[in-house]
């Protein structure tokens, strides 16, 4: 019986052993007469470069391909599909919360019953008097609404059915100055766009960014495409970057999925900008990632991060003269009857915005993806920067040894879950927290989950600790909570990253 | 909902009854998941929690339970020279592993548990899961035939000294359990070292234990009143008072190997007998297979570190050549590769070594860390004279140690970013 084993397992290798090397032969062979061997179903077996080594296109500087290792794809259902469509509000609202880095209060320009362009400023921050924040729409002032302490939360415009744009004097970028060009964009409203890290918030008008960094790709789940955003819109997109390539002494550095076919030749084929390829999971798309991989920020750099959608709007600023805040939007999330894909104008009413669907006390609107963003409700405003929505259930429910034998599949970094046999498929997901929080115990999770020489938890400790130089040391300032998004969401104590690192970021921005 | 409403029902209320409330707490977060949602951050969490990590863990040593129990049997008659073949006289050898090690588990559990639950409450938080693995562990790593009050005093200094005067789960410095083990090594050291305690069930005449020649069997009523009258009904074997044998030392292979190299091993046992584990030894210890299945089980789940299970072996090989090399005891001329059929190096390397908490916490620190282990625990288990065995020793050794390692991984991590800068 044994001998048998034996016999049948070493015929199997001997036959193996044969074709490998027919095989191999036949490669040598191919490559002496010039075939091209790379791809991969030239050879039955695949090559171990091809299993284990990174996929560089031959024709690309290596030094400007990433192949990120970490990281983890949440697959959702309620991907939002299907053309663009455009969406028109009745009321729009600006939050001053929605910009980092301002005071509560800032000055008013207009008055409740005011008439205002679109492009046209509403206020501005004390300590930034030049920064002005600009009506997406035109139409009249009908509410300033003020929460605790008097702080504005929301300037609310009633809009006209046919939007009237401020029409701006636009520098002519050859020939104007950087202050100039300066001045035009906190003037017209754009600069606001502009985020700066350290701490990602808004950029200051004195300083000078060592380089700006835009990703074109956004790997977050049922995240937008921004393929397309930029569809019909690659002039403004140009336009754009070369306005910011005369902003900084550095470059302009694009990231682009390395593994999307159809990406736009806007992105790879941008000018004034350096482009990097990337190819990895979430959070391979942040642009804190990248900036890690391409040129990290050491003490004392500043650097600017902008989206693609504000990029265009800049670029068509500078090339039509008006501010148009119109952004295409994703509705996604399992609650959704039709996700899809809008075109609507920045704080827009989210009840115009999901028409037609339903809305129990049990779901929850997000902001953004469910790793990260505000909870809105369905009474509330789009966020000045959304380019996506998230509808899903609440957890509020308990669960019979949900710990051990869960009866709703779930997303899940562990292998204890038999997800990992299951990599496509896509989760229905609810708010549940799936336990509750813990000290740290379990090492190296959050290492796995995000793809930097960063250690996550021991900053969390350091923040904790209020240890600033070892906050600093350990790269708090290359991060934003989306950065750790990916950690929290797989954290096993449940710990708050997010809210810890920005708690550790205020501190570090009151000591600078 | 029947359940959930009834469990609601009778809940404690929390100011008046505290105590009985973190109970509640403890037991309802066991049997229903917590109906609490994210509030900022993230919206949605991963399936994974400390208590689902914590029962993967004590599945993991499940095996090692049930090979354990029934070692403790098998090694009882063996003793005597009774039922030599493993599966005869099975449910001898079973009931008289469940008589030893049932005591032990549900002590171990009512002292760790019972502290637990007292600064839980003290402190007015959830009852937090550590103690499940801890406390599936100790029983594990004790001699069979410990008394059932040094057993609770051990738990007691480890759950105390060892976790909660450090705050808690995920505080602690050292391994939990294996403070347990060596508050009985070094507090006890005429009862639980030497051979007598590695097989259970026998006393001299003074009733005290004993494996010498003429020790007899030291039945307790489980025995002689429950278990027999039980098998007599059946109509099956029964236990007999009986003599350890003439000629039977009960001495662990280490012990052997320590006086005579790894050919005094073999007089005594078989290659496959040291590999299967059925040898004298700690209760969940000797089992090398079964071990390793369940640190497949780890590994496989991603709960234990293969970075540290991968260099401590490296590390235990690597001493293990140097002392093959020097060779100036029988013991150090014990060739590398039988060494891991000796001892607990797998049941060390699989559930104590890896504890994340007590481990290094960087990925580079783990390397290191479970590389010191295996080279260090390899030098205490043969240059130690008093004790053959080192990875308890060498473990907490590097417990304490893990923290320095970390720091200077980490400062290496910062000196990057700031050199540069």
């Amino acid at each position: 019986m044994l001998v048998t084993t034996l016999f049948v397992i070493a015929g199997i290798l001997l036959i193996t052993a044969i074709i490998s090397i027919t095989d191999s032969f036949l490669q040598i062979e191919a490559k002496k007469t010039g075939i091209d061997t790379s791809k991969e179903n030239f050879s039955l077996f695949p090559r171990l470069g091809d299993m284990f080594g990174p996929s560089v296109p031959e024709d690309l500087d290596s030094s400007r391909f990433h192949v990120l290792k970490k990281g983890h794809d949440i697959k959702l259902t309620g991907e939002a599909v299907g053309d663009i469509i455009p969406v028109q509000s009745s009321r729009y609202s600006v939050k001053p919360t929605n910009f980092r880095g301002i005071a509560p209060i800032p000055k008013m320009l207009v008055a409740e019953g005011d008439e205002v362009l679109a492009g046209e400023p509403l206020f501005f921050d004390k300590q930034n008097p030049d920064i002005k924040f600009v009506s997406p729409v035109s139409g009249e002032v009908v509410e300033i609404g003020r929460g605790a302490k008097r702080a504005i939360e929301n300037v609310i415009i009633l809009a006209d059915k046919k939007i009237n744009y401020k029409k701006h004097d636009v520098p002519n970028l050859h020939e104007a100055s950087r202050d100039e060009i300066k001045a035009f964009m906190m003037e017209s409203g754009v600069w606001t766009s502009i985020l700066r890290r350290p701490f990602d918030s808004l950029a200051r008008p004195d300083e000078i960014p060592r380089d700006i960094f835009i990703s074109t790709f956004n790997s977050a789940p049922l995240a937008l495409n921004q393929n397309r955003v930029v569809t019909g819109k690659e002039g403004s997109f140009q336009k754009g970057i070369d306005v910011l390539a005369k902003m900084t002494d550095g470059k302009v550095f694009l990231g682009v999925d390395s593994g999307d076919a159809h990406v736009s030749k806007a992105f790879t084929d941008a000018q004034n900008a350096e482009v990097h390829y990337f190819q990895g999971k979430h959070p391979a798309g942040n642009v804190g990632v990248q900036i890690h991989h391409i040129k990290p920020i050491k003490s004392g750099d500043v650097v600017w991060t902008l989206n693609v959608q504000d990029v265009i709007i800049m670029g068509k600023l500078f090339t039509e003269g008006i501010y148009d805040a119109s952004r295409v939007v994703a509705l996604t999330g399992s609650e959704l009857e039709n996700p899809k894909i809008v075109r609507v104008t920045g704080g827009a009413s989210v009840a115009d915005l999901l028409r037609g669907e339903s809305f129990g006390g049990d779901k929850r609107i997000i902001s953004g993806n469910v790793l990260g963003g505000n909870v809105l409700s369905a009474d509330s405003f789009l966020d000045a920067k959304t380019e996506q929505l998230t509808v899903i259930k609440e957890g509020n429910h308990h669960e019979m040894f949900g710990w051990l034998l869960p009866l709703k599949p779930r997303p899940s970094v562990s292998n204890t879950f038999p997800n990992f046999l299951f990599p496509a498929h896509k989760f229905e997901v609810d708010t549940n927290t799936h336990g509750e929080k813990r000290a740290f115990v379990m090492t190296g999770q959050y290492e796995s989950m995000l793809p930097m020489d960063i250690y996550p938890q021991h900053l969390m400790k350091a923040i904790m600790a209020g240890d600033f130089e070892r906050m600093e040391g350990l790269g708090i300032n290359e991060l934003s909570e989306e950065d750790l998004a990916l950690c929290e969401f797989a954290c096993t104590s449940k710990m708050p990253l997010q809210q810890i690192l920005r708690d550790g970021l205020d501190m570090m921005q009151e000591q600078s | 909902m029947g359940l959930l409403d009834f469990l609601k029902r009778i809940e404690p209320d929390k100011k008046e009854s505290p105590l009985l409330h973190t109970a509640y707490d403890a037991f309802f977060t066991f049997a229903y998941s917590p109906d609490s949602t994210t509030k900022g951050g993230v919206h949605i969490k991963d399936g994974m929690d400390l208590k689902r990590t914590m029962i993967h863990v004590v599945l993991a040593m499940q095996l090692c339970y049930v090979f354990g129990t029934y070692n403790i049997g098998h090694q009882h008659f063996d003793a005597m020279g009774m039922y030599p073949g493993f599966l005869e006289g099975f449910h001898l050898k079973l009931s008289h592993g469940l008589i030893k090690l049932l005591p032990i588990f549900i002590w171990t559990h009512v002292v760790g548990l019972g502290i637990e639950f007292w600064f839980a409450y003290k402190k007015g938080h959830a009852v937090e899961e550590g103690f499940l693995v801890s406390g599936a562990l100790i029983p594990l790593i004790m001699p069979p035939d410990i008394p059932i009050w040094m057993l609770c005093v051990a738990v007691a200094f480890a759950v105390v000294i060892g976790k909660e005067a450090f705050g808690g789960t995920g505080m602690n410095i050292w391994n939990v359990a294996l403070l347990a083990r060596v508050f009985v090594f070094f507090a006890y050291p005429t009862t639980i070292s030497g051979d007598n305690v590695w097989v259970s069930g026998f006393a001299d005449a003074t009733g005290a234990m004993s494996l010498s020649p003429g020790s007899v069997t030291d039945y307790s009523w489980w025995h002689t009143g429950l278990f027999n009258g039980l098998f007599e009904w059946m109509g099956v074997d029964i236990f007999k008072e009986g003599a350890v044998m003439d000629g039977y030392s009960g001495a662990t292979p280490l012990a052997l190997a320590y006086q005579g190299g790894w050919e005094n091993v073999t007089n005594t046992f078989s290659q496959s007998q040291l590999w299967w584990g059925t040898i004298p030894g700690s209760i969940g210890e000797t089992s090398k297979p079964l071990i390793l299945l369940g640190a497949a089980f780890l590994l496989l789940t991603r709960i234990a570190s293969w970075r540290i299970m991968f260099s401590m072996v490296l590390g235990a090989i690597s001493m293990s050549m140097l002392l093959n090399m020097w060779g100036a005891t029988p013991f150090m001329d014990v060739p590398w590769y039988f060494q891991f059929y000796l001892g607990s190096f797998f049941f060390a390397m699989a559930f104590m070594a890896t504890d994340p908490v007590t481990a290094a916490s960087t990925n580079t620190g783990k390397w290191v860390y479970g590389f010191l282990i295996g080279f260090i625990g390899m030098i205490v288990r043969v240059l130690n004279p008093a004790y053959p065995e080192g990875w308890m020793l060498s473990i907490l050794f590097l417990n304490t140690f893990a923290a320095l390692i970390d720091h200077y991984v980490l400062e290496s991590n910062m000196k990057k970013r700031l050199a540069s800068a």
